[in-house]
């Protein structure tokens, strides 16, 4: 009975929980936009673009995605500049000029992002490098570990006094 | 030898560990402008009191040139006002600085009335309700501000409240170094 009465607030919180987070997915369902293009192409880009721009106030999501107001905007100012027949790289030019490298998902390879952009290429680099030094490394020479003559005597000496103090104990008893 | 490759995972970690520290206390929301360096927009828009009142860059005069975003919608603008209104009458900064304001994506009523009851800081409030200067200074919320020389380059974006402890940490050196320009180009 105890069990029973320690479980039931554990359902419940969990029942909670579940509902939280079902309840939270909604509230973060993608915006729905009602814009029309004039073909099929500017379309497909639109939606191209607003993925790969960023939304400056939330940080993690891109213009598709949120729902501020000021992503709201720039996906208006977005279809705007499409509408124009502005090419793809204006657009980009367009958001930097005003909101910074930051708007880009895709950084430009600039001084500031060589970084980012070889940095995983010399890692993989380095990596291959350091393989490539531990396979070489000659394996030890066999002959060298072997002992010695006067080591293998030495040897030969102990174990011949260590059986007779065996066989002298076992002639005491 | 050996024994220096022996620690230099821990070396590694120790190095990880520490930029890893360092971006807990980074401010996500502190970007730099874009626009810092390049001359103000230009734009044709009506200020918050008159309607009829056409306004472009050319009307934002004065030495130093302070441009607020702010709304009514914003909470954090309310919370900020009293310190506008202190800059905008501290009179050894008088001479040299003009607050404007960048009424943005609001409603002129409420502007209006904002303005009545917790008294006007601003020599004007653009009033921009599609938030088209806003775009093109890169606004993405409100309060901003925006410090402006006299030769109309952006110098310096804030976002985020001004109160007495920010504005000597972010503007009083700025401010001081304006001046002195000024000063030397006499």
């Amino acid at each position: 009975m105890i069990q029973i009465n320690l479980l039931a607030p554990l359902i419940l919180i969990m029942t909670l929980a579940i509902n939280a987070l079902f309840s939270s997915n909604l509230a973060n369902a993608s915006p729905v936009d009602t814009f029309e293009f004039k073909d099929e192409v500017t379309k497909v880009r639109f939606q191209a673009l607003s993925k790969e721009l960023r939304c400056p106030k939330c940080q993690n999501q891109n213009l598709a995605d949120s729902n501020s107001p000021i992503a709201a905007d720039l996906r208006y100012e977005l279809y705007g500049l499409l509408q124009q027949g502005k090419a793809d790289s204006e657009v980009i030019n367009f958001m930097v000029n005003r909101y910074g490298e930051f708007v880009l998902y895709r950084p430009r390879v600039s001084s500031v992002t060589y970084i980012l952009w070889f940095g995983p290429a010399l890692l993989i680099f380095i990596g291959v490098i350091v393989v490539i030094i531990i396979l070489r490394k000659k394996p030890v020479n066999k002959a060298n570990l072997a002992l010695k003559p006067s080591q293998q005597k030495k040897l030969q000496q102990l174990l011949r006094q260590e059986s007779n103090l065996n066989s002298n104990n076992v002639g005491e008893e | 030898m050996n024994k220096i490759m022996r620690f230099l995972p821990l070396l590694l970690v120790i190095a990880l560990g520490f930029f890893l520290y360092r971006g807990l206390s980074l401010n996500p929301q502190d970007m730099p402008s874009a626009l810092i360096g390049k001359t103000m927009p230009n734009f044709s828009l009506s200020t918050v009191n008159d309607d009829t009142n056409t306004v472009a860059k050319a009307d934002l005069a004065g030495n130093i040139i302070l441009l607020n975003v702010w709304a009514t919608w914003c909470p954090t603008c309310k919370y900020e006002h009293p310190y506008l209104l202190d800059i905008a009458n501290n009179e050894q900064l008088k001479p040299y600085i003009k607050l404007y304001g960048l009424n943005y994506k609001d409603d002129r009523m409420a502007a209006m009335q904002w303005l009545k009851n917790y008294k006007d800081p601003y020599q004007f409030s653009i009033f921009d309700e599609k938030g088209t200067l806003g775009l093109d200074l890169g606004v993405f919320g409100a309060p901003e501000t925006f410090v402006i020389d006299q030769h109309g380059i952006i110098r310096k974006r804030f976002a985020g409240a001004i109160d007495t402890s920010v504005w000597r940490k972010e503007f009083e050196p700025l401010i001081k170094q304006l001046i002195s320009e000024q000063q030397q180009g006499e």
